[in-house]
């Protein structure tokens, strides 16, 4: 079977997964292991007057307990977000200190100010329940609309009213004269919301100090471990990098969540060298929704304009944002440039004007979660389009045909500027595979057994890839967002790819091995990828932002150019031709029109005996390559959603999604497919049924899953899947990523369907049956009043 | 502390292990048999399913020292030399991503084609649906581990 790009290539991780051989880091176990256990604010806001260690450390078996003075008398630096943000006034963004261990201050429910350290999980945790922390209550903000009013208590001294930045892009001017001259204006108030990404694997830390050599060894739950050495060495101090190894190996899921740098790595860290003993964290669920970043939560208003012709003439977007208790590594990137840049959707707008202002609360941090600002933006720009055009009495569909944007490349009024696409060729192929000329019948066989029917669009585009470093530098970023890889051709022709991107479900040992097997002609079989440990691979910059396949496998392809050089430069001198002759195919390497070849396994083998050279060239078959793009990509896609709801009940049941995606180049259809699908289902949990709540006081109320609705699998459809292929030229590829879509496009699709089934388009996420409920009533009273 | 023995992936095997111990950390802390996970602390995840005595156990919700003398089979013990219809078409079927649940829902799956067949149902793709309410993916959707599902109980 062939194992190239574009085929089905069964994955290769998989017999591991299957037959529980995978290797989590809570299945690390060291010798003399010790546990932590952190102790945790129960109040969202306090003042910390004193810490009472003495109960837990009278207890056997508990080897220490460590507070947040100690951590910051040894050093160990402030967490710090890596994107700054500036407002429209020039000042910057306004970021308030973050230890690991908090000293003076509490901020949110669960933020911790001690870890016991013992000799198993159980008792460190009994050992911090007896850790005696004296709080003084100060004053809660859970929520941006409590954080804004006028004497709302001050989180973070430095941002007195607790407003970060108020940031702006685009021209508002022009804006409000393209509104001023439109003849149609949509409002729309939306809310999107907080979410949190819940992937299977809790996080987990296992740090190991060896004091001989003062190294430290941490196992952990990253999407991007050498990010995590470059962060915990350059801004927390805890070692410098070469004295610090990080390897984060199988990982059960991100989503986002593991990209940044918890406190809990920080602490383990600094603990095992404090107690000079290994010590390990495990989050459980509870653990998880109180620390875990969370997810969107943005308020927005959104005003569209459009002329007679249905054309666009503006659009305003004024958003707030949550930030949470402290900022977080993203946190400040997710509601500015990666959303406000996305509002141009697929459409030819000249005016946009967006505004975001984000405060603080005393919730856990938000950072990015699926799609990160992208999702935000989408459901903004997708639920404007479907009211409008309910609004003017168009069909949403030809309301979007008349605004798509037809010819590439498009510059947007928003920085992007978009690579390539066929938006009206992917909405026909949506509704050709979703059957939308059926659908009326459908509606009246529905309506006969008593249930209303709608159907709803989202045709929407990423950006991703990310990112050129240059352009990000420009805007903020604190780091290049390129990628690195080595090939090595091992002496028997087999080869190991290292990858500074990190799989964590995304197959990347098939789909990176696919596109060497297919550029050497080999197996696959005979390509193995190396990626999430900083001793292997030497640096990179993780998975995140679909960015693995744009960025990554570009790096991949960059040092394969060179390995391919080499060895034509090896084969020509020993079968005597012109490198220009030779060509590598079927297993060998030969002389173009001839029978001289050598088997791709003795080129393998004549770079490492070295015998038999062209003068001057070194051994061995190794190189090395970075990749940094010279754009994001653009991932676009148009979704269609059918519902069915009971008006009895409110009960919405999916009872038909197609997806329609551009990917650019697919690798392995059958991933791509696979990351559809789980990326849609988290997009219609969130309409449907996800939402972290905090009450006023801050306390969450959504601490497991019995009270935080995570979709079941009787929650959702088999899912209609197709792509069309139009190539990134920003890539050798033409490859554009795949992580994101399904969460992108998904929510606005599934609320146009339900607000079009129940005639109201006043329904904000979740649309819980009781939420749907209350909107059908909602309509059925205006009508009546009409 | 109390000694428990069991019949493991058809070994016999024993512990000392304190009385709140969960089956779930017997099987990975003190086996060392860590193809079960543990992905939330209310019982509602389904990571952590194994067999005892021939039926699906959410091992985070029963005591080990309960289960004196009871025939346990985990992930690890599932393959007979060749993989198990069900480990097939997991992968056959794209069946999983990050791998975290799927030794859970591998086992979820063999016990409910099991019943499926001895109460002679048909195990449609709804029922599959219905039968997994107790184990949650975050990754796929749901969609390719029901094809797995549906697929492997045609073959077993």
């Amino acid at each position: 079977m062939s194992t190239k790009i574009g085929d089905r290539v069964k994955r290769k991780e998989d017999k591991r997964f299957t037959t529980g051989k995978g290797k989590y880091t809570d299945d690390v176990r060291n010798d003399n292991q010790a546990y932590a256990a952190f102790v945790r604010s129960p109040h969202a806001h306090a003042s910390v007057k004193g810490i009472d260690i003495s109960g837990a450390m009278a207890m056997d078996g508990v080897i220490d307990v460590l507070n947040g003075t100690q951590l910051t008398g040894d050093g160990i630096g402030n967490i710090i977000c890596g994107w700054a943000i500036t407002s429209k006034d020039g000042t910057p963004m306004k970021m308030g200190a973050w230890s690991a261990l908090a000293t003076e201050k509490v901020r949110y429910v669960g933020d911790a100010v001690a870890v016991v350290i013992a000799e198993t999980q159980a008792l460190a945790r009994i050992a911090a329940e007896a850790v005696e922390v004296d709080y003084e209550i100060l004053p809660v903000v859970a929520s941006t609309t409590a954080a804004m009013k006028d004497g709302a208590v001050t989180i973070h001294d430095c941002a007195p009213d607790n407003q970060i930045y108020d940031w702006e892009l685009g021209d508002e001017a022009a804006t409000d004269a393209g509104l001023a001259a439109a003849t149609h204006v949509t409002t729309l108030d939306l809310t999107n919301n907080r979410l949190s990404p819940n992937p299977m694997e809790p996080r987990s830390a296992i740090a190991t100090y060896d004091d001989a050599e003062e190294h430290y060894t941490l196992y952990t739950t990253s999407q991007n471990p050498h990010v995590a050495r470059l962060v915990l060495s350059a801004f927390y101090q805890v070692a410098p990098e070469n004295k610090l190894r990080v390897i984060a190996p199988d990982v059960g899921g991100g989503f986002g969540a593991k990209i940044y740098i918890y406190p809990e790595e920080i602490t383990c860290l600094w603990a095992s060298m404090k107690t000079n003993r290994s010590v390990k964290w495990t989050s459980d669920r509870s653990e998880a929704f109180m620390t875990d970043a969370h997810g969107r939560d943005h308020v927005t208003t959104a005003k569209m304009g459009f002329d007679a012709d249905g054309k666009i003439t503006g659009f305003k977007i004024d958003t707030v944002a949550n930030i949470g208790a402290y900022m977080s590594l993203f946190s400040s990137s997710v509601p500015t440039y990666l959303y406000a840049p996305l509002m141009s959707g697929q459409y030819d707008i000249q005016n946009i004007h967006c505004n975001v202002r984000t405060y603080y609360t005393n919730t856990v941090p938000v950072d990015a979660y699926r799609g990160a600002g992208r999702p935000e933006a989408t459901y903004v720009v997708e639920r404007m389009m479907e009211t409008a055009a309910r609004e003017m009495g168009l069909d949403p569909a030809e309301l979007r045909r008349r605004n798509f944007i037809q010819s590439f490349p498009h510059q947007t009024p928003v920085l992007m500027a978009y690579d390539a696409g066929d938006f009206p060729k992917i909405l026909e192929m949506a509704q050709e595979t979703a059957d939308v000329a059926g659908f009326a019948t459908r509606k009246a066989e529905a309506a006969s057994r008593g249930k209303l029917r709608g159907i709803g669009y989202s045709t929407f585009i990423e950006a991703c890839g990310l990112a050129p470093s240059k352009a990000a530098g420009s805007l903020g970023a604190g780091v290049g967002l390129w990628e690195s890889a080595e090939v090595r051709v091992n002496p028997v022709g087999s080869i190991e790819v290292l990858t500074g991107s990190h799989s964590h479900g995304q197959g990347h040992e098939t789909t990176f091995a696919q596109i060497v097997a297919d550029r050497f002609d080999i197996p696959v079989e005979s390509v193995s990828i190396v990626h999430g440990d900083t001793d292997k691979v030497q640096f990179g910059m993780g998975t995140y932002g679909s960015r693995s396949a744009p960025v990554g496998m570009s790096a991949v392809v960059k040092a394969m150019d060179k390995v391919e050089a080499k060895v034509k430069k090896i084969a020509a001198h020993a079968l005597e031709a012109s490198e220009d002759d030779i060509v590598i195919e079927g297993g060998q390497v030969k002389v173009a029109g001839t029978d001289k070849a050598m088997g791709w396994h003795e080129v393998g083998l004549a770079a490492y005996i070295a015998h038999n050279l062209p003068d001057g060239m070194e051994p061995g078959l190794k190189e090395t390559a970075f990749f940094d793009p010279v754009n994001f990509s653009f991932p676009s896609g148009a979704f269609i959603c059918e519902v069915e709801v009971d008006p009895e009940t409110g009960k919405t049941e999916i009872v038909q999604f197609t997806a329609a995606d551009d990917f650019g180049t697919i690798i392995n259809p059958m991933i791509v497919e696979g990351q559809v699908h789980g990326g849609v289902t988290q997009g219609i949990g969130q309409a449907l049924l996800e939402q972290v709540v905090y009450d006023d006081d801050g306390q969450l109320l959504t601490g497991s899953y019995m009270d935080y609705t995570m979709p079941r699998a009787a929650d959702v459809p088999f899912y209609h899947v197709e792509h069309h292929e139009t190539p990134s030229p920003n890539n050798p590829l033409g490859v554009k990523g795949c992580g994101e879509a399904g969460a992108i496009g998904s929510p606005p699709a599934v609320i146009n369907a339900i607000t079009d089934a129940i005639g109201n388009n006043d329904l904000a996420m979740p649309a819980t049956p009781q939420a749907v409920w209350r909107a059908i009533q909602a309509a059925s009273k205006s009508v009546a009043a009409e | 502390m109390t000694k428990v023995n069991m019949n493991v992936n058809g070994k016999a095997v024993s512990g000392d292990v304190p009385d709140e111990t969960l089956l779930s950390q017997f099987l990975r802390e003190t086996l060392r048999l860590t193809g079960t996970h543990i992905g939330c602390d209310t019982s509602q995840c389904g990571a952590c399913v194994v067999h005892v005595n021939g039926q699906a156990v959410k091992s985070c919700s029963t005591l080990a020292v309960s289960l004196d003398g009871a025939d346990v089979m985990t992930i690890e013990g599932l393959a007979n030399g060749e993989l198990h219809p069900m480990q097939a078409a997991f992968n056959d079927n794209h069946g999983l991503q990050c791998g975290f649940c799927t030794p859970g829902m591998i086992m979820s799956g063999v016990d409910m084609v099991a019943r499926y067949k001895a109460e002679g149902k048909d195990l449609t793709s709804d029922a599959i649906r219905a039968e997994l309410e107790g184990n949650i993916c975050r990754c796929t959707g749901y969609h390719n581990i029901v094809k797995s599902i549906e697929d492997a109980a045609a073959k077993m």
